[in-house]
């Protein structure tokens, strides 16, 4: 597939939104447990929503440079019953609404408690609404992995681990993020941040390299032979039809050498996992403060490259009918 | 339930193209319209198509064969294109199967023609909504057309007639006889698509001669007696045998 | 009517074109179309149609494509005066010639009555050899006149054709046949298109079927396959031929009385030797029966073989062993060919219960036919050894019997025609005098060295050096050479070149870069070489870039027009059909048809034939022209065939009716003709059918047209070359190339450019075709086709391809001894090894058609012409030679000979020769879109 850098960007910037909230509620949820040290600042948590959502939209944005018609964006809720697409659509704003609201709740310093447990820990409105967007968090992760992994013929992306990935993904990228973001907001909660980030990244690399393993694994089901119906093991398009190119060799082709994907893959494994477990790792245990925060600069364009290369390595059965364009 | 659908005969496409010009002049000017050109007097031109011809060869020299192969949208029978959409763009009609986009709802995410394995839609860049083949829906029930024109704008242009209309959930339409009886095949079966558009192979007609075909007693020569006849005093087996 | 021939139904939608349909009652394509055909609408809005007259910017160099519009009365007074003064000095020094149009009968016309011999069509350059070889030896032809019968027929052999002119109809046919089950055998060095869907694929070398049909005729007569009954009595296979080496009349058949009246008809006045009474008696005698093989001496002693005798030993070295050296074919195969066809033709005999008459009277309950069809095209017409191919081919179908009967080959109206037709050039350069009428026709079909219209000295009369002893059967001229023998002034000479539907300075002409320089080419005196270049074309195309004058024309949907009985009309096989063509959008801007420019002109030229005695015009425009002109006054025979007669009620023959167009009109613009069953089959030799076309001035004679196995006329040459008879003699520089190719046998040769080439240096040949949605050089301003076939690669067989390390789709050279060619390489399983080939005129020259200087198709797509000569090394004594075929003239696109190499990695990425990119000319478009939504009826056009 050509890679479609509104698309690249929706899913990075959204998906590190989502583990910044997560990251910032998972912070919240061990304050509220005696895990961790009571956190004073309440609009750490709201700036924290704040960024999140600064990202989101941006990720909106990138989104409507995708589509033909943005103007009719609104219609794309319709089908929520079949398409990943449409419940990505419906979710991502409910999760945005979900933050924004966390956020205020924070910033409000509303207390209103609403129930309180047994052994004393205190549910009020902001725990309520943190939970609610955990869950939209991940309904969305799932989501927008589903819009990929849910096609069959996309053999790369149809997997569990296109899933999985997102979430680890997203998570490591939040969790780094989060860690930036602490070293203004809430110095103490730093090296929390940066400690899941590490583990995330870890996940996350493990991860996406069973994907990879898969992937290179993978046999092609479909095939000339049977895109035309014509049982011989040597069959070479000759023409495709037109030669100056069409749609189908614009969407579907990244025309890229295999040179350049592998030092994609190699780059993004670099960029996105090793680089920034070594920072984290650093900041963590060597006395190395300085690169906590710098993680995220370097994991986010590591992971821009990830999926630029998730798509590129999607081999889409289409292409076989296009392989003649010169 | 009726499934509208071609049945292209790729044992008489000659590859002509004049599948594709043709449904690109009817549908330009009719309810898909217009199909967008870019840069159709500069470099690389190109545009929106419902319907191309490819070519294949099939082994090695000389044993090849050249194949032309038509491609349109298949109108699946559980069209994965449909189901995605997520505006309810892409639909399949009820009554005839027809896979069609309202280019009104469409908001062109393109997420469709992921969906399709075949590579049958098509993007229009200066409408900017997704686009495919209609099946001429607004041909096929046109009642100012004469009856006999009530056909895809394709299938009237084809001269080898290597295309053909019809329903095949009827037994008895053209279309599911010619997938009976000529071994109509669908493309990629693998993915459970379904697809309506059957294709039929090439066929191949050989003939046989025995050596005493060669050798007969009306040959010509002997006419001018080039292959003399033995005379009858000669002896033979009569002479010899007896029963 | 469509852009060559077929019927379609034009909708408008507010004025603009909206669909353009095959009709579906058209005889020819019965409803369908093509690709081209499919894109009309994007002809007539082209970016690069001419929209105004225009003339050469004075001060611009030819070919720079400078030019001011002036009005259509100042362009027609600047040729007025111009041609007037030619035509009261020396006619000649005008010439006229067209592309592939399809008004000949009227340019032929004009330049009758304008009084020059320098006239000629496309054919010459198209497939003249399919025409002259079939004619002189079948009385008819493939290409428009003639075709497979594939609705009987159960083997189908298609040799040498890619598309061809009736394209749609071979396409419905075709795939008729097949799904009827017949079997469908493609000779070809290149598997596509038809090709494509043969049930077996022979490929060939280039130049080479001539071997192989030989070695079919040596197999099928070795064998015995052949109809003996048509041999004897359709063919003059029995017909005694003098063997006498020393008379005068050496290779002549015995004659046994001189007929009374002379014409141009074949006189049954040849000798057999009957088989029963063992002596010669007349041909056709009831009740006898010739001997076809032997040697007899006739009573005065004259030694004589029947003719049949003689094509025997001519094939006898002719084995398969040797052809497959030749062809590359195995021997296997070649024999299995001749026994496919030979047992099909003998044993799938069909039989239809209609009777009919034969010539010499008897009568017969059935028609019969041996179900083997051919069809061949340019594949074997387009080398220097085509005629002598096609002949072989002529007479293997002639061998089967497959001569105007059911499942063979079929004739279409006015065909067949006597052996060789009836129309003459003048014979003398006395034919052409000023301010009169040429005395003859400017084509015709010699049957002798006295029908040459050459001067006392043997030397042409032509520019283009037609009916010489150079190309003595050159039937439809030599175009190819226009240019280069102006410009050289060989034999002279001349002033005006008028071009009409011809891209000559591109792709219908070799040696492209070069030719395109002599048009420019000046003399020592400051004035061009060839003073004067009109053009007249319907849009912006290399050609009009060279025009002094540039005629803005009108495209098909904007005219009338007619397919003339007297031209190419569009028969059927069963009967004449011909066809007419009506204006459904207005002219756009100033555009004029050509055929009105020609009758404006004519008026105003005086000619005979358009004006009254007292000078004033005979007809009003074109319309009226077709209808009342007639070939004599009150001959009652004019263009068109049908609705002829004061109220339309007669037909072929009829005083004009003013009606004639509507009544067309309101019959899908189609005169068909049906005969009825009985005059349908066997016509050269059907009494019913022969006297009808003579009735109805078809022909002027009802004589039988023996198939002529064994040409007299050719051997009429030969005996000239060899100083016997009375007739011309050639020139003696001629001599013995006329004794060596007017063979009245067909003889196998290689093609004359390999024979002066170093094959192991050029081992490979190229050829072309045509891609099916393009037509020649015109469709890449059409936005929908040209994205089909925006630019060209050279097809290699990987085998030959990697031996060169050229790489799959990388830049390579392509070079002959005459140019070369830089060009995109693709791979191919479907082209024999020693050959490569490309699609025909996809390459442009950069800025013409209208499209941007960076398009494709002159950045990666390149025309193979370049390699191409349009003249071979003469020797040290004798001038160079046209590439052509020495019997007719035929170009000889195929027989270029080539070798191949990698492009330096350092070369551009693109295609060379490269040529300066013209402006847009005025009234074409001022600017291509960036991106076009065709959608008819939004007013954007009036
Ligand atoms: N679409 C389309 N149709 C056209 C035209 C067009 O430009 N476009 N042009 C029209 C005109 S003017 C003409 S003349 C006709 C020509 O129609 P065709 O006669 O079909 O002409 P070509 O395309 O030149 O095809 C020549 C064929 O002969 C093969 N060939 C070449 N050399 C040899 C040989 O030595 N032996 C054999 N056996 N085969 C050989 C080539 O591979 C090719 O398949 O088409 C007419 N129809
Ligand atoms: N290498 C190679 N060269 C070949 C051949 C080959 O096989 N190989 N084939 C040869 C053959 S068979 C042929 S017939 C020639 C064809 O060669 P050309 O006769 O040169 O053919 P076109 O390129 O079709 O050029 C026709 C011209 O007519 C113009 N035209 C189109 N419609 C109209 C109209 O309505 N009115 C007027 N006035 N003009 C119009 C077009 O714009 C174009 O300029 O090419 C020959 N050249
Ligand atoms: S061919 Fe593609 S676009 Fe057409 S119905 Fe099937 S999946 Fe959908
Ligand atoms: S491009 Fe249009 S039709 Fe396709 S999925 Fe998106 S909204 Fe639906
Ligand atoms: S059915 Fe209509 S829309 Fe579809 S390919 Fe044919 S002409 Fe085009
Ligand atoms: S029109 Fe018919 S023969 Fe021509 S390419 Fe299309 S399907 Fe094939
Ligand atoms: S073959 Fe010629 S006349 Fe026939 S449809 Fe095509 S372009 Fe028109
Ligand atoms: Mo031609």
């Amino acid at each position: 597939m050509k890679p479609a850098f509104s698309v690249i960007f929706l899913t990075t910037l959204i998906g590190a939104a989502q583990g910044l909230f997560l990251a910032l509620f998972t912070a919240q949820s061990y304050v509220l447990f005696g895990l961790l040290p009571q956190q004073n600042e309440h609009t750490f948590y709201a700036h924290g929503s704040l960024v999140a959502l600064v990202f989101l939209t941006g990720g909106l944005l990138a989104s409507f440079f995708h589509l033909g018609r943005p103007e009719r964006a609104w219609r794309s809720a319709a089908k929520w019953r079949t398409s990943w697409l449409s419940r990505e659509v419906i979710v991502l704003p409910a999760f945005m609404g979900a933050i924004f609201l966390y956020g205020l709740a924070h910033l409000g310093g509303w207390k209103l408690v609403l129930a309180t447990l047994e052994s004393g820990v205190v549910i009020d409105a902001s725990v309520v609404l943190g939970a609610i967007g955990t869950i939209l968090a991940f309904a969305l992760f799932v989501c927008t992995a589903m819009i990929y992994a849910s096609l069959p013929f996309l053999r790369e992306w149809h997997s569990p681990l296109t899933v999985i990935n997102t979430i680890l993904l997203g998570g490591a990228s939040g969790f780094s993020l989060a860690a930036t973001f602490a070293a203004s907001g809430a110095p103490e909660l730093m090296r929390f941040f940066a400690a899941w980030a590490f583990i995330i990244t870890l996940l996350g690399l493990v991860s996406r390299s069973a994907s990879l393993a898969r992937n290179r694994r993978l046999k092609p089901k479909s095939t000339v032979q049977t895109a035309i119906g014509i049982k011989h093991p040597q069959i070479v398009q000759k023409s495709s039809g037109f030669l100056g190119g069409a749609f189908n060799t614009r969407e579907f082709f990244h025309g890229k050498s295999p040179s350049v994907l592998r030092s994609v893959k190699w780059g993004f494994l670099l960029a996105a996992f090793v680089l920034p477990a070594l920072m984290l790792a650093a900041g963590l245990w060597a006395n190395v403060p300085e690169a906590l925060p710098l993680a995220f600069a370097v994991q986010y364009p590591g992971l821009l490259a990830e999926r630029w290369f998730f798509f590129a390595q999607a081999n889409h059965p289409q292409n076989i009918y296009y392989q003649a364009v010169t | 339930m009726t499934q509208l659908a071609l049945v292209i005969d790729l044992n008489v496409c000659v590859g002509c193209h004049a599948c594709v010009t043709n449904c690109k002049q009817w549908n330009t000017s009719g309810s898909a319209g217009p199909l967008a050109d870019f840069n159709p007097y500069g470099a690389d031109p190109t545009g929106t198509f419902f319907n191309r011809v490819q070519t294949f060869e099939v082994g090695k020299y000389p044993n090849t064969q050249t194949v032309h192969f038509p491609k349109s949208c298949l109108h699946c029978e559980e069209p994965p294109c449909v189901p995605v959409c997520p505006t309810g763009a892409s639909y399949k009609r009820a009554d005839d199967g027809i896979v069609l986009v309202d280019y009104d709802k469409c908001i062109g995410c393109k997420y469709c023609s992921w969906a399709c394995p075949y590579g049958a839609r098509e993007f229009d860049e200066s409408r900017r909504v997704m686009t495919k083949c209609t099946l001429c829906v607004d041909r096929i029930y046109d009642t100012a057309l004469a009856e006999n024109e009530r056909k895809p704008a394709c299938v009237l242009a084809c001269p080898t007639s290597a295309r053909i209309f019809g329903d095949i959930h009827d037994p008895d339409s053209p279309v599911s006889v010619a997938i009976r009886e000529s071994a109509g095949y669908p493309l990629m079966p693998e993915w459970g698509t379904y697809p309506s558009n059957h294709y039929l192979p090439r066929r191949k007609t050989a003939l046989h001669i025995h050596k005493d075909e060669l050798q007969r007693a009306d040959n010509p020569l002997k006419i001018d007696g080039l292959l003399p006849k033995p005379a009858k005093s000669e002896p033979s087996l009569d002479d010899v045998m007896s029963w | 009517m469509c852009a060559c021939r077929c019927g379609i139904r034009v909708h408008l939608r507010d004025g603009e074109v909206r669909y353009i349909e095959g009709n579906p009652d058209h005889p020819l394509n019965h409803g369908v179309i093509c690709a081209k055909g499919s894109s009309g609408i994007m002809k007539q809005y082209s970016p690069a149609r001419l929209t105004q007259p225009l003339r050469r910017k004075a001060g611009s160099e030819r070919g720079a494509g400078e030019f001011e519009p002036i009005s259509w009365e100042e362009a027609f007074s600047l040729l007025a005066e111009r041609l007037r003064h030619i035509r009261a000095t020396d006619p000649k020094k005008f010439a006229l010639f067209t592309g592939r149009d399809q008004m000949q009968a009227l340019t032929g016309l004009f330049a009758r009555q304008f009084g020059t011999p320098n006239y000629a069509a496309h054919g010459g350059f198209c497939s003249v050899n399919m025409a002259a070889g079939m004619i002189y030896t079948i009385g008819g032809s493939f290409w428009e006149f003639g075709g497979p019968d594939l609705d009987r027929a159960k083997l189908f052999v298609m040799i040498g054709t890619a598309e061809d002119h009736h394209s749609n109809p071979m396409k419905i046919a075709l795939s008729k046949f097949k799904r009827n089950g017949g079997r469908f055998i493609s000779i070809n060095p290149v598997r596509t298109g038809y090709s494509a869907i043969a049930d077996e694929w022979v490929p060939i070398r280039p130049g080479t079927d001539g071997a192989l049909l030989l070695a079919l005729i040596h197999e099928i007569i070795a064998l015995g396959l052949f109809d003996r009954e048509f041999l004897v009595r359709y063919t003059n296979a029995g017909e005694l031929v003098n063997m006498n080496g020393a008379n005068d009349e050496f290779g002549m058949f015995v004659r046994t009385e001189v007929p009374e009246e002379e014409g141009c008809f074949d006189p049954q006045n040849k000798l057999w030797w009957d088989r029963a009474s063992n002596r010669p008696v007349l041909s056709h005698a009831e009740g006898s029966d010739p001997l076809l093989i032997g040697e007899f001496a006739l009573s005065d002693g004259t030694p004589v073989k029947p003719a049949f005798q003689l094509l025997k030993e001519r094939v006898e070295s002719y084995t398969a062993e040797w052809a497959s050296g030749i062809t590359g074919i195995p021997v296997e195969t070649i024999r299995r060919l001749a026994h496919e066809m030979g047992v099909t033709a003998r044993d799938q005999k069909i039989e239809l219960p209609i009777a009919w008459t034969d010539s010499w009277g008897k009568e017969h309950d059935t028609v019969s036919g041996n179900p083997v069809a051919f069809h061949a095209m340019r594949g074997l017409a387009a080398h220097s050894n085509g005629f002598h191919t096609i002949r072989s081919l002529a007479i293997l179908m002639s061998l089967l019997g497959t001569i105007d009967r059911p499942g063979g080959f079929r004739h279409k109206a006015p065909f067949p025609r006597p052996i060789p037709p009836c129309a003459k050039t003048p014979n003398t350069p006395l034919g052409v005098r000023p301010n009169t009428p040429l005395d003859g026709l400017a084509l015709g079909w010699p049957s002798e060295p006295d029908d040459l219209f050459v001067d006392d000295e043997g030397r042409p009369v032509r520019i283009d050096k037609a009916f010489s002893w150079e190309y003595p059967l050159s039937v439809h001229g030599l175009m190819h050479n226009v240019i280069t023998n102006a410009w050289r002034g060989d034999p002279y000479p001349i002033d005006t070149l008028m071009i009409f539907m011809a891209n000559m300075a591109w792709n219908s002409t070799m040696n492209t870069s070069e030719v395109r320089q002599m048009l420019n080419d000046k003399g020592e005196d400051g004035e061009y070489k060839i003073p004067f270049i009109a053009v007249c074309d319907a849009f912006q195309s290399e050609m009009t870039a060279f025009a002094d004058l540039v005629l803005p024309d009108t495209t098909y949907l904007e005219r009338h027009d007619v397919m003339s009985m007297l031209d190419r009309p569009i028969s059927e096989f069963d009967g004449p059909v011909d066809s007419i063509r009506i204006p459904v959008v207005p002219p756009t801007g100033q555009c004029k048809p050509f055929q009105e420019v020609l009758i404006e002109l004519a008026g105003r030229l005086n000619l005979p034939a358009f004006v009254r005695p007292d000078g004033t015009r005979k007809f009003r425009d074109y319309p009226d022209f077709i209808v009342n002109y007639e070939t004599d006054t009150g001959s009652g025979i004019g263009f068109l065939a049908g609705w002829r007669g004061k109220g339309g009620e007669k037909f072929m023959r009829g005083e004009p009716n003013p009606r004639q167009w509507e009544m067309y009109a309101q019959n899908n613009c189609v005169y068909h003709h049906k005969l009825p069953p009985s005059y349908q089959y066997m016509r050269n030799w059907n009494k019913g059918y022969l006297e009808w076309s003579q009735r109805s001035r078809i022909t002027r004679y009802a004589e039988p047209i023996l198939i002529h196995l064994y040409s007299e006329v050719l051997q009429k040459f030969r005996l000239a070359a060899q100083g016997k008879g009375i007739s011309r003699k050639p020139p003696e520089h001629l001599k013995k190339n006329i004794a060596e190719y007017f063979d009245p046998l067909p003889f196998y040769y290689e093609p004359l450019e390999a024979q002066k080439t170093d094959c192991t240096k050029y081992p490979l040949s190229a050829i072309t075709q045509r891609p099916m949605a393009m037509y020649h050089s015109w469709d890449s301003q059409n936005a929908w086709l040209r994205q089909i076939h925006s630019h060209n690669h050279l097809y290699v067989n990987p085998q030959t391809a990697s031996a060169q390390g050229i790489d799959d789709g990388g830049w390579m050279w392509v070079e002959s001894q005459w140019g070369k060619v830089r060009c995109l390489a693709k791979y191919s399983e479907a082209v024999e090894p020693g050959t490569v080939w490309t699609w025909n005129a996809i390459g442009k020259a950069a800025g013409a058609w209208h499209l941007d200087a960076d398009a494709n198709e002159s950045q990666r797509g390149f025309l193979l012409n370049h390699l191409i000569s349009e003249e071979l090394p003469g020797t040290a004594s004798a001038e160079p030679i046209s590439n052509s075929d020495p019997i007719t003239g035929q170009a000889a696109w195929f027989d270029v000979r080539v070798r191949i190499y990698k492009a330096e990695p350092g070369e551009p990425a693109s295609t060379w020769p490269q040529f300066q990119a013209v402006p847009a000319a005025p009234g074409t478009a001022v600017k291509n879109p960036g991106w076009l939504a065709y959608f008819a009826g939004k007013g954007r056009r009036k």
